[in-house]
C-alpha cells in the first residue's frame, strides 16, 4: 500500500510541474566551456563597447583565482564550468523592431506559460485589470520587451540590459557592479564574466513608475547556464514595483542560473522587488533540477530610502540566496519577506543580510520555511550595525513548518552590533504539521490536499500579502502545487 | 427508519482496546444521548465513525443511510452527512473561519457534485446564522478559533454545523467550558436544526446539557458497550445515583 501511494504521488507531484515543457526554438551557441575567448565572443554577439568587455576580462581573470564556496547547508554535485554552453540565443531576425518581428515560435511559448507579450492583449484584458510591462528573457537573450514606449513617455527607462550597455553606457558605467563588485563572490564573479541578459530599469527624480514592471526567465537550452544581470535604479524620490518569474524544462541533468541583482535606491526613493521562483525542482528521487545560486543585492544608498524584497521560492533543486539590504543611506528602511517551500530532495538555503550603516535605519524580516519530503530548509540571515548606525532597529521573525517526519529545518541567524543604541529582535518558531488540525480540516470536508494548502497558506499569510494581488493569487496556488503529495 | 446503524463495534487505539462490541441505533429524526463514565469510550465512539487516523476498527461495521461509514476517507465521510462538533475544537492560524468554512462548504458540494455557493449567497447566510449565535461580525474575519474562548470555540461549531446542513451530527462534550448563558445559546443553535430527517447523538458527562437538548433515547456507555438504553428520565436517574451501578454491573 505504501509502496503505490508513493508511486501516485510521484507521478502526480511531477504532473505538477506543469512548465515542464521544452520547446524546439533553433538556436546559436557558443562553443561549449569557457575562457577569455567564449567571453569576447559574449560580448562581440552583444555589441557591446571596449570598456564592457574590459569589465568582463578582468571578472573572468578573477573569478579563475576564486575557490567555490562550500559554507552553505546544502549538498549537490560540482558544477562542471567546461561542460556548459555560456550563450544560447535563438536565431532570430538581427533586430526587432516591434512585437510583430518577435518569432512566432517564441510568442507561443510564453503564451503557453501564461505571460502576455502583446501589448494589445494586456490592453484587451478584463477593464480596471492592472497593467504591466514584461521583459521576456529567452535563455541568453532578452527577446521582447513590452510597454516601453508608453513607459518612456514618463521616463522610464525598461530594457535588456544588453541594450542599456550600448543605448545608456553612461548610467549603466556609473550603477553597474557598485552593489555587487566583480570580487563579491564566486559565482558573482563569473556572473560579471559571461552575463548575458537581464532587466535594466531607470526611473527618475520624482517619478512613480506608472505600471509594474516583470521580467520573466526562461530556461530552454540544454546543458545550458542562465547568467541574469539585472540593474535597477529609482533615483531621488521615484518608485517603482518589479517582479521576476521563472521557469525552465524538466530534464534529468541539473543547470546552473548564477544571477546578479542590483538595486540602487537615491533619496526618498523606493524599489519594491518581487520573486516568483518556480525553477524546475528535479524529480522526486533528486534528479535533475536548476541550481539557483544568485546574488541580489539593495543599496539604499539616499536618506529615507526603502527597499522590499519579496520573495515565494518553490522551485530549484538547490537554492542559495540572500537578498540583502546595504541601509547607507540616514533613516533609509530594509525589509525583506519570504516563503522558502521545499519538497521531494529539495535544498534550500536561503534569507537575508540586513546592514545597517546610516542613523535610525530599520528593517524588517519575515521568513516563512516549510519543508516537506526529504527536504532540507536552512534560513540563513545577517544584522548587523555599523559604529555609526546610532538608532538603528530590526525586528526579524522565522517560522518554519515541517510536514512529514523526513524533512529537515535549520535557522542560523547572525546578528552584530557596533553600536549601543541598536535594537534588535529576534523570534523564531519551529512547528511541525498537525495531524489534529487536518483531521479537524478534513472533518469539515477538505480533501487531505486542501487541508494541507489551508493550513500552509494559512501559515505564510503575512507574507503573501507584501506581493502584488495578482501574483498573490498565483503565489499562493504556487505553494499549495508544490505541496501536493507531501502528506501520505 | 435507522439513520445511524452501529454493529458490534470494536476499536483499538495505540494497541489498546477502546470500543468492545458496541451496538446503537439511530433513527432519523431522533436525538440520542450517550452518557458515561470517563474513559468509558465516549469520544473514541465519534472519533471512529468521523475517521480519525490510528483508531483500528478491527471488528463491526457502522453505516449512515446504508453507507458504509469505515470505507470512506475523512472528507468523503463528512460530505455524505456527518459532522462531528469536536471536544476541543482546533486552531487554524491564518485562515478567517469565513474562508475555512466556506472552503469546506464548497469541498463538500463538489464531492456531491453539487454547484458552489456563490459569494454573495454564503455571506448573506454567514451573517444571519452568526447573529443568532450571538458571533460579531468581526470575529467571522478573525482566524478560525486562534485565540477565542470556550465558549466562542463552541459557538463557531454551531455556526459551522447550521451551514454545512449536515445528515448527522455527533456532539462532543459540547456543554464542556460553557456558562450557563453560552450553553443556552448553543443549546438553543442545536435545537434549531432539530428536524426529521436529521438524526443526532449528543456525547456527554452531566445531565445540565441534557436540560437543554432534550434527548429521546439515552444509553449508558461503560468500558466500551452500551449496557443500558433508556427514555429520558434515565439521565435524571443517574444525576441522582451516578454511574456506580452501571460500573460495577459491568465489571
Amino acid at each position: 500500500m505504501a509502496a503505490v501511494k508513493e508511486t501516485i504521488d510521484t507521478v502526480q507531484k511531477l504532473e505538477t510541474y506543469e512548465h515542464g515543457f521544452v520547446s524546439d526554438i533553433e538556436m546559436e551557441y557558443a562553443p561549449k566551456g569557457l575562457n577569455a575567448d567564449i567571453v569576447r565572443f559574449i560580448s562581440a554577439r552583444k555589441n557591446e563597447p571596449e570598456w564592457m568587455l574590459e569589465y568582463r576580462l578582468a571578472a573572468f581573470e578573477r573569478w579563475q583565482s576564486m575557490d567555490e564556496p562550500d559554507w552553505a547547508k546544502v549538498n549537490y554535485q560540482k558544477v562542471d564550468y567546461q561542460d556548459l554552453y555560456y550563450y544560447a540565443a535563438p536565431k532570430a531576425k538581427p533586430k526587432l523592431n516591434s512585437l510583430d518581428e518577435v518569432d512566432p515560435e517564441l510568442l507561443a511559448v510564453y503564451a503557453k506559460l501564461g505571460i502576455p507579450l502583446k501589448e494589445q492583449e494586456v490592453l484587451a484584458g478584463v477593464v480596471g485589470s492592472p497593467k504591466y510591462a514584461v521583459d521576456a528573457v529567452f535563455d541568453s537573450v532578452s527577446v521582447v520587451t513590452t510597454f516601453k514606449d508608453e513607459l518612456k513617455k514618463h521616463g522610464v527607462i525598461f530594457c535588456a540590459i544588453s541594450e542599456a550597455i550600448r543605448e545608456y553606457p553612461e548610467l549603466v558605467k556609473q550603477y553597474l557592479g557598485t552593489v555587487v563588485p566583480v570580487s563579491d563572490n564566486y559565482f558573482a564573479a563569473l556572473n560579471a564574466a559571461v552575463f548575458s541578459d537581464g532587466s535594466f530599469v531607470y526611473v527618475p527624480e520624482g517619478v512613480r513608475c506608472p505600471m509594474e514592471l516583470s521580467t520573466y526567465f526562461r530556461i530552454n537550452a540544454e546543458n545550458t547556464g542562465q547568467f541574469e544581470r539585472t540593474l535597477i535604479i529609482a533615483d531621488k524620490g521615484a518608485y517603482v514595483s518589479y517582479l521576476e518569474g521563472c521557469t525552465a524544462p524538466m530534464r534529468d541533468e541539473n543547470q546552473l542560473h548564477a544571477a546578479v541583482v542590483e538595486l540602487v535606491a537615491l533619496e526618498d526613493a523606493e524599489i519594491k522587488y518581487s520573486t516568483v521562483q518556480n525553477w524546475y525542482p528535479g524529480d522526486a528521487e533528486g534528479k535533475g533540477g536548476i541550481y539557483n545560486f544568485v546574488t541580489k543585492r539593495a543599496d539604499c544608498r539616499g536618506a529615507r530610502s526603502k527597499v522590499s524584497w519579496t520573495q515565494v521560492e518553490t522551485g530549484s533543486a538547490v537554492t542559495w540566496k540572500y537578498p540583502s539590504c546595504i541601509l547607507r543611506g540616514d533613516d533609509s528602511v530594509g525589509e525583506f519577506y519570504s516563503i522558502a517551500v521545499t519538497n521531494g530532495m529539495q535544498q534550500a538555503d536561503t534569507g537575508t543580510k540586513m546592514i545597517h550603516l546610516g542613523k535610525n535605519t530599520r528593517s524588517r524580516i519575515i521568513a516563512k520555511g516549510i519543508s516537506a519530503g526529504r527536504s532540507s530548509s536552512t534560513y540563513r540571515g545577517l544584522v548587523s550595525a555599523h559604529a555609526k548606525a546610532s538608532g538603528s532597529r530590526n525586528f526579524t521573525q522565522c517560522d518554519s513548518l515541517l510536514i512529514g517526519k523526513t524533512c529537515a529545518s535549520h535557522t542560523v541567524p547572525y546578528v552584530e552590533s557596533d553600536t549601543a543604541s541598536a535594537q534588535f529582535e529576534h523570534e523564531a518558531t519551529t512547528t511541525r504539521l498537525s495531524e489534529d488540525q487536518l483531521f479537524y480540516a478534513q472533518q469539515r470536508g477538505l480533501t487531505q490536499e486542501e487541508a494541507v494548502a489551508l493550513l500552509v497558506n494559512g501559515f505564510v499569510r503575512d507574507v503573501l500579502q507584501e506581493l502584488p494581488m495578482e501574483f498573490a493569487v498565483e503565489a499562493q496556488k504556487l505553494v499549495a502545487i508544490s505541496l501536493e503529495g507531501s502528506v501520505g | 427508519m435507522t439513520m445511524l446503524n452501529i454493529e458490534n463495534l470494536t476499536v483499538a487505539v495505540e494497541d489498546k482496546t477502546i470500543l468492545k462490541g458496541l451496538t446503537l441505533n439511530v433513527p432519523a429524526g431522533e436525538v440520542h444521548a450517550i452518557m458515561g463514565p470517563n474513559g468509558a469510550g465516549k469520544s473514541t465512539l465519534g472519533y471512529t465513525l468521523a475517521g480519525r487516523p490510528n483508531y483500528e476498527v478491527s471488528a463491526g461495521s457502522a453505516t449512515l443511510n446504508g453507507e458504509d461509514l469505515l470505507e470512506m476517507e475523512v472528507h468523503e465521510r463528512a460530505a455524505a452527512g456527518l459532522y462531528l462538533s469536536f471536544q476541543y475544537p482546533l486552531e487554524i492560524p491564518g485562515v478567517p473561519a469565513m474562508t475555512f468554512i466556506r472552503t469546506a462548504l464548497n469541498s463538500q458540494r463538489k464531492l456531491r457534485g453539487e454547484d458552489e455557493m456563490s459569494a454573495p449567497e454564503f455571506l448573506k447566510e454567514i451573517r444571519a446564522i452568526a447573529k443568532t449565535l450571538k458571533i460579531d461580525a468581526d470575529m467571522l474575519k478573525r482566524p478560525l478559533n486562534v485565540g477565542f474562548s470556550g465558549g466562542e470555540k463552541k459557538r463557531m461549531e454551531v455556526l459551522q454545523m447550521a451551514l454545512l446542513k449536515p445528515k448527522f451530527l455527533i456532539l462532543d462534550e459540547t456543554d464542556s467550558g460553557l456558562d450557563i448563558d453560552a450553553l443556552k445559546v448553543v443549546s438553543d443553535g442545536v435545537n434549531a436544526l432539530r428536524a426529521p430527517d436529521r438524526g443526532m447523538l449528543v456525547i456527554t458527562h452531566y445531565q445540565r446539557l441534557l436540560d437543554h437538548i432534550k434527548p429521546d433515547r439515552i444509553h449508558i456507555l461503560v468500558d466500551g458497550k452500551i449496557v443500558h438504553s433508556g427514555g429520558p428520565e434515565l439521565a435524571l436517574e443517574l444525576e441522582a445515583h451516578g454511574y456506580d451501578r452501571y460500573v460495577n454491573e459491568a465489571a
